[in-house]
């Protein structure tokens, strides 16, 4: 190519605008060079307009060398680019930096706002403190359980179609499908059993809430995460009649006096007798409504004596000891007292819902 | 299982209403979902037969449609699409009311004149096919006006949807429900009359074996001749709809009835496919396959997932070792009942019920057998069933011969306990007696034989009970059918009493306490996802997670580790709505897979609890997010300042943290540390500008964080208390002295107060109020200013007194490296 090309000088132009690239150290200088540098107003940009005085036969050539030319410098130009800004990034950081220690709690100016606590958490605490008002102590348990606290040592061995009664959420620990999360609050009775039979005095009075996960498509009635309150009683002498008497108990102290519970057979594989238990519609009051479908009750949870095969899983003597159990759903609860048509509402967190609980 | 009153009346006499049988089924823990009244008010309904379709101009969902209902064609338009010409459907002439109080008018669609309407099943109430119209050329032999409810035989009647419990395997058929009311009812069950075998020999023809002899308790094997495959006539295929099944043909139709009748599933195979007439039961083997009915080819005789289930596959083979049912769950499509079938081998089989229930679930293929083989079929049906089998196909084919002597082999059987019951025991468990003489009547009733002795009662349950154990759970079982059958509405109630109070633990009241204070801060207590995605997960860490095997979506496959993602989402959904002036808190576990924490919960697993798992650490967090338009890391410190202090934590400091913990603000952040334990309680400051981009639009936001760990707050030798005995305060009037000192950066104000305030007794309070940096006092340092109250219960103090006192707190302070400021 030739000295009276305007490409002549294009090496010593390109290193200069990569030498002053690579001078600047500060952001803001970069980015207000960028239209010199890099953009519309830079030489590399102006010798671009000039390709037409370039004879046709070199002009693919010359042009081709430039965009080689334009391209070194926009990559130096972006590697500087992000270089500064995360300088820029970290000095902002920087200058935001605050003490922590330092701060001087009684010149902090916030206004009140109001809180609300959260309907089940509400509803899981009432439920508590009508069974502690009976006598029972509460207990918490961990929400990943083995196959053993959650199904065998329940009376449900492993690949029983009893098992179909739960949709399980498996935990990807150990041998497929070991390790789960729990399906209901009952694997904390066996915790229970077992440190009792432990302490050498397996007697339990202790009622159990807590969060529970079944893979179940969440609907207007189903969440996948939801909360049970389980009850458990160890001790001599207990029968049938002492399980009816304290769900009964339980119903009007929490539903009202006007609501009274019934008790049906059922089966579940840790009970035996088992049985659903019914409280009055608080709809319809017992009258009869679409809700409870004309019969004037509603299915609230499951109960029943303990079956031997889980005192036996424990290792209670069932000759000396007997005991029930029971268990229902808090947000359960929480939805008929307050009439929520659609549970996914527990789970939205607009403030808008969460702002009506006192 | 769907129940039809009128075939529960071929067995018990009924008076009650609906409503009262309602009543007394619930009450026997047959829970009724729901009561169908069906065959009423479609008396006007006739039978047509399409003559033409055409299109409609301009419409793609309706057609033109000639019938011929017996007096000329007629015009109608219909929605339907699933007929043809020739076919015969249900008509609704005008003026005819349906069910739901349905009219029928002349409409005029598109020009068309529609003159009474075409019916689908479900419209007619007839069963729940709401797919199409109810195409009668499959059912019966259409006669063109004859009336619908004539032509099918229809009866008005009753259906109850009952839900059958796991240990009631009894109660898969109507017989054992009948039962059940009549043990209730004090009602005898109707007797049936059951043919017997006759003609030549079983064995001149067929043979059976088994040879996996623990899963297949017995097989009958019976050879039919005579047959003609047809339509079953109207009441079979009436009883069939009425329960749920579709009719198919006279056989099949009878070996559902029989099913549904009896509770026996059987399977009839066409005699002249199966090679050699012979059925044998053996054990599938690795490699094996079958194509069942449903078209789908199955793997055999594989192992499953998750415990116990070691693949074991039981297939029914004939004489050439042909493969052609998976046993007790599916037949395959080879040797089915086809229109030429002229003779059928019929297998009736007692399976055992685990055996069942695992190649069920392993092949995900639950049918109407598998649900009953699985519960336990009484093993003594068989030959009854056959009998039910024969006497219903006759009602179709009068000349069906049944040979004799049909083939019947053993395996194992499982073993009838005899249970010993006494009047203690059942006072035992129900607490109250109920004489003897009482249970043993009610158990008799649903056949369990009874026999008294010196102690009680002797019980063997029916072998139609295989639910009923052996030993103190087999008591436990036969209290719970004397209960039953007595009715859980007269069992007794009394409230027990114990001696222990009842109570929080510790740990309870404090969670109790602190989100009370968060809440009476001004936090709204939110209830965040516990399951998470993998996007979420890298936004704030890179560890190992804790991945669900079958999560219902990938956006929730991973256990949560902090609580920090979701609550910002919570935010900024509501800040998305309109409402960005709000504290969000929630108070839940947090899960760290075993291999990253030092401390993994072991605990019992595996088959009988016999190893022991490594599970996550499961740790309780309090978290608050300060999203109002005035917060930041300040206002976090202040809000945690005060939970500390309504808590009653004694020793809380906040300290620049050597690695910013996840989700906070690099420069904006502090540790929480008691100081006599140096225990890290928790984080406080501001959320990460980066999870603020990225999780929501309000980029430009301060908002603030405290990130509580629950357990360490729990633990009174990490949290330390604030001492019971408290301080009354002096009756002389306090001293106010105002101190600044210039500070090294490195020296925490925490520490210069408390420095303060073990100078001397005399010290009352020390508060921070003022801070300051400035060149002059030096590079690295800042100046903090205290506010000082002295006083005594000795009298007030005096100007020496208070000289001294300030110089111990200059030279309490000096230790620490600061000095007093220069004025």
């Amino acid at each position: 190519m030739s000295d009276s090309s305007p490409l002549a000088n294009l090496e010593a132009q390109r290193d200069e605008l990569i030498r002053q690239i690579s001078e600047i150290a500060d952001f803001a200088v970069l980015r207000e060079q960028e239209p010199l540098l890099v953009g519309k107003r830079s030489i590399l940009t102006n010798l671009q307009r000039t390709l037409g005085q370039i004879p046709e036969a070199d002009r693919k050539e010359a042009g081709a060398l430039l965009q080689g030319a334009r391209r070194m410098v926009e990559d130096h130009f972006a590697q500087r680019f992000s270089e500064l800004e995360a300088v820029e990034r970290a000095a902002k950081l920087e200058a935001d930096r605050l003490d922590l220690g330092d701060v001087v709690v009684g010149s902090v100016r916030v206004p009140v706002s109001i809180g609300h606590p959260n309907l089940v958490a509400t509803t899981q605490r009432e439920l508590e403190d009508v069974f502690v008002g009976m006598g029972f102590s509460v207990a918490d348990g961990p929400e990943v359980e083995t196959d053993w606290f959650n199904f065998e040592a329940l009376n449900i061995p492993p690949a029983h179609p009893a098992r179909g009664m739960w949709d399980t959420f498996y935990v990807d620990l150990g041998e497929p499908e070991t390790v789960v999360l729990r399906t209901h609050t009952s694997p904390t009775q066996i915790h229970l059993m077992e440190a009792a039979v432990a302490s050498g005095d397996p007697r339990v009075h202790s009622v159990m809430p807590g969060r529970c996960f079944r893979r179940d498509t969440p609907d207007a009635r189903h969440l996948a995460a939801f909360h049970q309150i389980e009850g458990l009683v160890v001790d001599r002498g207990i029968t049938f009649a002492d399980l009816a008497g304290v769900i009964e108990t339980f119903t009007r102290a929490y539903f009202g006096p006007s609501i009274s519970s019934r008790l049906r057979p059922a089966f579940f594989p840790f009970t035996e007798p088992s049985a659903e238990f019914e409280i009055t519609c608080t709809i319809c009051q017992g009258e009869g409504c679409r809700t409870c479908s004309q019969t004037g009750w509603i299915e609230l949870g499951g109960c029943g004596m303990l079956d031997p095969a889980v005192l036996e899983a424990v290792g209670i003597d069932g000759s000396e000891w007997s005991g029930f159990a029971f268990g229902f759903g808090i947000d359960r609860c929480a939805q008929m007292r307050h009439q929520i048509a659609d549970m996914r509402a527990l789970i939205e967190n607009d403030i808008r819902f969460l702002r009506q609980f006192s | 299982m769907k129940i039809p009153l009128s075939w529960l009346r071929d067995f018990i006499a009924i008076e009650e209403t609906p409503e009262q049988l309602r009543e007394v089924f619930d009450d026997l823990g047959l829970v009724v979902e729901g009561i169908e009244i069906t065959g009423q008010s479609i008396e006007a309904v006739i039978v047509a037969k399409v003559l033409e379709i055409h299109p409609i101009e301009g419409a793609d969902r309706i057609r033109r449609v000639i019938v011929e209902a017996g007096s000329g064609p007629l015009e109608i338009v219909c929605g339907a699409m699933n007929f043809e010409v020739g076919n015969h459907v249900p008509f609704a002439p005008i003026g005819a009311v349906l069910p739901g109080n349905f009219e029928i008018a002349k409409r005029v669609m598109k020009g068309i004149t529609s003159n009474g309407m075409l019916c689908s099943a479900s419209e007619l109430r007839i069963n729940e096919d709401h797919g199409g119209l109810y195409i009668l050329d499959d059912l019966i032999n259409p006669v063109v006006g004859q009336s619908l409810v004539e032509a099918l035989g229809i009866t008005p009647d009753v259906i109850f949807d009952i839900t059958v419990e796991g240990n009631r395997p009894d109660a898969w058929s109507i017989e054992g429900v009948a039962r059940d009311l009549g043990a209730r009812l004090g009602r005898p069950l109707k007797e049936f009359n059951v043919v017997s075998p006759s003609g030549p020999a079983t064995s001149d023809v067929a043979q059976a074996a088994i040879s996996a002899p623990e899963e297949c308790g017995r097989l009958v094997v019976s050879i039919i001749e005579n047959i003609d495959v047809r339509p079953s006539p109207t009441w079979i295929q009436q009883r069939l709809i009425g329960a749920g099944m579709r009719p198919i043909s006279n056989v099949v139709d009878a070996s559902n009835f029989v099913m549904l009748e009896l509770g026996q599933p059987n399977h009839p195979y066409d005699a002249a496919k199966v090679a050699g007439k012979s059925l044998g039961v053996r054990h599938a083997v690795p490699g094996e396959s079958l194509k069942t009915l449903d078209g789908v080819t199955r793997e055999l005789a594989r192992p499953g997932r998750g415990l116990g289930d070691s693949g074991v596959d039981v297939v029914i083979v004939d004489g050439n070792d042909t493969i052609l049912g998976l046993a007790g769950v599916m037949g395959g499509d080879e040797s089915g009942i086809s229109d030429s079938t002229t003779a059928v081998i019929l297998e009736v089989a007692f399976f055992d019920p685990m055996t069942i229930a695992r190649s069920s679930k392993r092949h995900g293929l639950r049918s109407e057998a598998s649900a009953r083989f699985e519960r336990g079929v009484d093993p003594e049906l068989a030959l009854r069933a056959t009998g039910r089998f024969v006497e219903i196909l006759r009602a179709s084919c009068p000349d069906a011969l049944w040979r004799s002597a049909p083939l019947d082999v053993r395996g194992q059987l499982p073993e009838v306990p005899v249970l010993s019951i006494s009047e203690a025991d059942i006072e035992g468990v129900l607490g109250m007696a109920i004489p003897l003489a009482e249970a043993a009547r009610l158990l008799q009733a649903i056949n369990f034989s009874v026999t008294p002795t010196a102690t009680g009662l002797a019980v063997r349950p029916s072998t139609a009970r295989l639910d009923v154990r052996s030993g103190a759970a087999g008591r436990a079982d036969v209290i719970e059918e004397i209960a039953r059958l007595y009715s859980y509405l007269r069992l007794p109630r009394r409230v027990p009493t114990w001696v222990e109070p009842g109570g929080l633990s510790a740990r309870q009241k404090l969670r109790r306490h602190l989100r009370d204070v968060v809440v009476d801060f001004g936090a709204s207590e939110a209830w965040t996802p516990t399951l998470g995605s993998d996007a979420d997960f890298e936004l704030l860490d890179l560890g190992e997670r804790v991945r669900i095997t079958n999560p219902l979506a990938s956006e929730e496959a991973i256990l949560r580790n902090t609580l920090i993602t979701g609550l910002v989402r919570a935010w900024a959904r509501n800040v998305e709505r309109g409402h960005s002036d709000l504290i969000l808190s929630e108070s839940g576990n947090v899960f760290l897979h075993p291999s990253t924490t030092t401390d993994p919960r072991s605990t019992k697993g595996g088959v009988a609890g016999s190893v022991i798992l490594e599970l996550p650490e499961e740790r309780e967090r309090l978290t608050v997010l300060l999203g109002r338009t005035e917060d930041d890391a300040q206002s976090a410190v202040a809000f945690a300042k005060g939970i500390f202090e309504r808590l009653g934590l004694a020793a809380v400091t906040l300290r620049t943290p050597a690695l910013v913990p996840m989700g906070f603000h690099p420069t904006r952040v502090a540790e929480v540390r008691d100081r006599h334990t140096d225990s890290l309680l928790g984080f406080v400051g501001e959320v990460s500008p980066h999870l603020l981009a990225t999780l929501s639009t309000a980029h430009d936001r301060r908002v603030g964080l405290i990130d509580l760990d629950f357990d360490a707050l729990a633990d009174e030798r990490k949290a330390t208390r604030a001492p019971a005995g408290v301080k009354v305060p002096s009756k002389f009037p306090s001293a106010l002295v105002d101190l600044a000192f210039v500070a090294p950066n490195s020296l925490h104000a925490d520490d210069l107060l408390w420095a303060l305030e073990d100078a001397s007794d005399q010290v009352e309070s020390v508060s921070l109020f003022d801070v300051y940096r400035g060149a002059a006092l030096g590079e690295g340092k800042r100046s903090l200013a205290f506010a000082i109250r002295l006083t005594s219960d000795e009298g007030t103090l005096g100007e020496a007194e208070l000289s001294k006192l300030r110089d111990s707190l200059i030279a309490a302070a000096g230790t620490l490296g600061a000095e007093l400021r220069a004025q």
